[in-house]
């Protein structure tokens, strides 16, 4: 079976074919961030005009050189969650295509691709195993027993972590999207005598709070303005340094409730080098395995939805009928893949 | 009015949804950290909503339905036109049973005019300073209710 999948759920327009039977998988993607930074963040209805724009060509292009349209069995979307306008691009541009060319279509919840992305590398993880998805819109740590049996283990209560991020970024003056740029500040020191709190370490539970960094980095700012250029790489420091501790203390108290021996890192801030040598350093102390999926996985992608949607479609899923799409959609209504 | 720690500032937000107002329209200025996600969080809990309340500036809406009424909190920092409000569908959740909490107002320039209630949240060293102004007569009638000028 060979599916087209279609990711439009924010910023990036990601298209994909994936054949389930080989796993051969082709992806392109087409990030709107430099439309983006002029305007000093995502802008919905921008976001939804540029899939309009992008996505069309991005199938046309991939399918010229996959066989053509044909040879496709099926489509496959990200249905939610996500922002409505932009999720609506994607939902029509498979439906019509779908309903043209009489094949079977199938809406995607957007953080199962994420889940399943570390299925795309070779090195793959077995199941059951941790996951924890950090990305600009969520913070969780999520129980995988099997594709489509999630639970979440623990959230945020307040701003995801890659927002956490990008807005100390905005606060240090960075520009959009600020969490990368802050973590190559940080990078630029290896010690500092500030210390940020690592919220919600204390209590037991599994919930995250990053809300609370944002405003002691403020503080922390106020306090020592005039600001120099060190003062703000070594707020940089200390603020990644709390995220990457609490992220830490949480995955490792995640796999001692569950009793599993994987971790898997998804989603955008699973790109942060800090974040994985802290993680890998944790896993080989556990004798654990920790598993990150591939840079071009972490961050919104087609090829995830492709994957999610075609192992879906194989085992005989379909969308009979259905016109909506799901800005929020919990992860903990799907239905196990048996 | 003189704010200095979280819990007063959710205090003060549990405050603004009196019994004896109806709904209307609260827009929120204030940079980041002045705490104004903490404002409308206080709100929330007073409403009986203590779990599942989520940052809403990556989703730019977040609702919630009470019996009897809802509650809509808005974040438009990410919006880049005052115009794109009116794809968010923002004139669907102006009900006459929806209280709406809107940061960021100034990035709707224009569409938020005669609203309701404007409050105002700046950083005083660690502590924050609210200003109220009332937009409209039930704006004034809330800014009375709370006492606060």
């Amino acid at each position: 079976m060979k599916v087209l999948g279609l990711e439009s759920s924010c910023d990036e327009t990601g298209i994909a074919i994936y054949e389930v039977e080989t796993g051969v998988i082709q992806q392109r993607l087409y990030s709107q961030i430099e439309c983006h930074r002029e305007y000093g963040g995502v802008v919905p209805e921008l976001a939804s005009r540029d899939h309009v724009v992008k996505a069309a060509p991005m199938i046309i292009d991939l399918l010229q050189q996959n066989g053509g349209v044909h040879s496709l069995d099926g489509i496959v979307y990200t249905r939610g969650p996500g922002l409505m306008g932009a999720l609506m691009v994607g939902a029509c541009i498979a439906r019509a295509l779908a309903w043209a060319l009489d094949k079977p279509v199938l809406g995607v919840h957007h953080m199962e691709g994420h889940l399943l992305a570390p299925m795309l590398s070779e090195d793959k993880p077995e199941f059951p195993f941790v996951a924890l998805l950090v990305s600009g819109g969520h913070t969780m740590l999520v129980d995988v027993e099997a594709v489509g049996e999630y639970k979440i283990l623990g959230e945020s209560l307040d701003d995801a972590v890659g927002e956490a991020f990008d807005k100390t970024a905005k606060l240090l003056g960075l520009p959009y999207p600020g969490g990368p740029e802050l973590a190559q500040l940080a990078s630029t020191v290896s010690a500092t005598d500030l210390v940020f709190p690592r919220p919600m370490v204390d209590r037991p539970g599994l919930d995250f709070s990053f809300s609370g960094l944002k405003t002691f980095a403020l503080n922390t700012m106020h306090k020592l303005t005039p600001l120099s250029d060190q003062n703000r790489a070594e707020i940089a420091f200390a603020f990644e340094q709390a995220v990457v501790d609490t992220l830490q203390i949480k995955c490792q108290r995640a796999l001692k409730q569950t009793g599993y021996r994987r971790l898997v890192v998804a989603g955008g801030v699973g790109a942060n080098r800090t974040l994985r040598k802290r993680l890998q350093q944790m896993s080989a102390k556990l004798q654990t395995r920790v598993y990150f999926p591939a840079l071009e996985y972490c961050t919104d992608n087609g090829a995830m939805i492709a994957y999610a949607g075609g192992l879906r479609m194989a085992a005989g899923q379909r969308d009979e009928n259905v016109t909506d799409v799901l800005p929020r959609w919990s992860l903990e209504t799907l239905q196990r893949l048996n | 009015m003189i704010i200095c720690n979280e819990q007063d500032m959710k205090a003060f937000g549990a405050k603004l949804i009196q019994p004896g107002i109806a709904p209307g329209v609260i827009t929120l200025k204030g940079n980041l950290g002045t705490g104004k996600t903490t404002l409308v969080r206080g709100a929330l809990e007073a409403c009986g909503i203590t779990t599942g309340v989520r940052s809403p500036t990556y989703t730019l809406v977040e609702f919630y339905q009470l019996p009897g009424f809802s509650i809509a909190h808005f974040d438009l920092y990410r919006l880049g036109d005052p115009e794109e409000l009116e794809y968010l569908g923002f004139r669907d959740y102006l009900r006459a049973d929806t209280w709406c909490f809107i940061e960021w107002p100034e990035r709707a320039e224009g569409y938020l005019e005669n609203i309701g209630l404007e409050l105002e949240i700046e950083y005083q060293n660690e502590c924050r300073k609210l200003t109220a102004h009332a937009d409209n007569p039930w704006g004034e009638r809330l800014r009375r209710a709370i006492n606060l000028k």
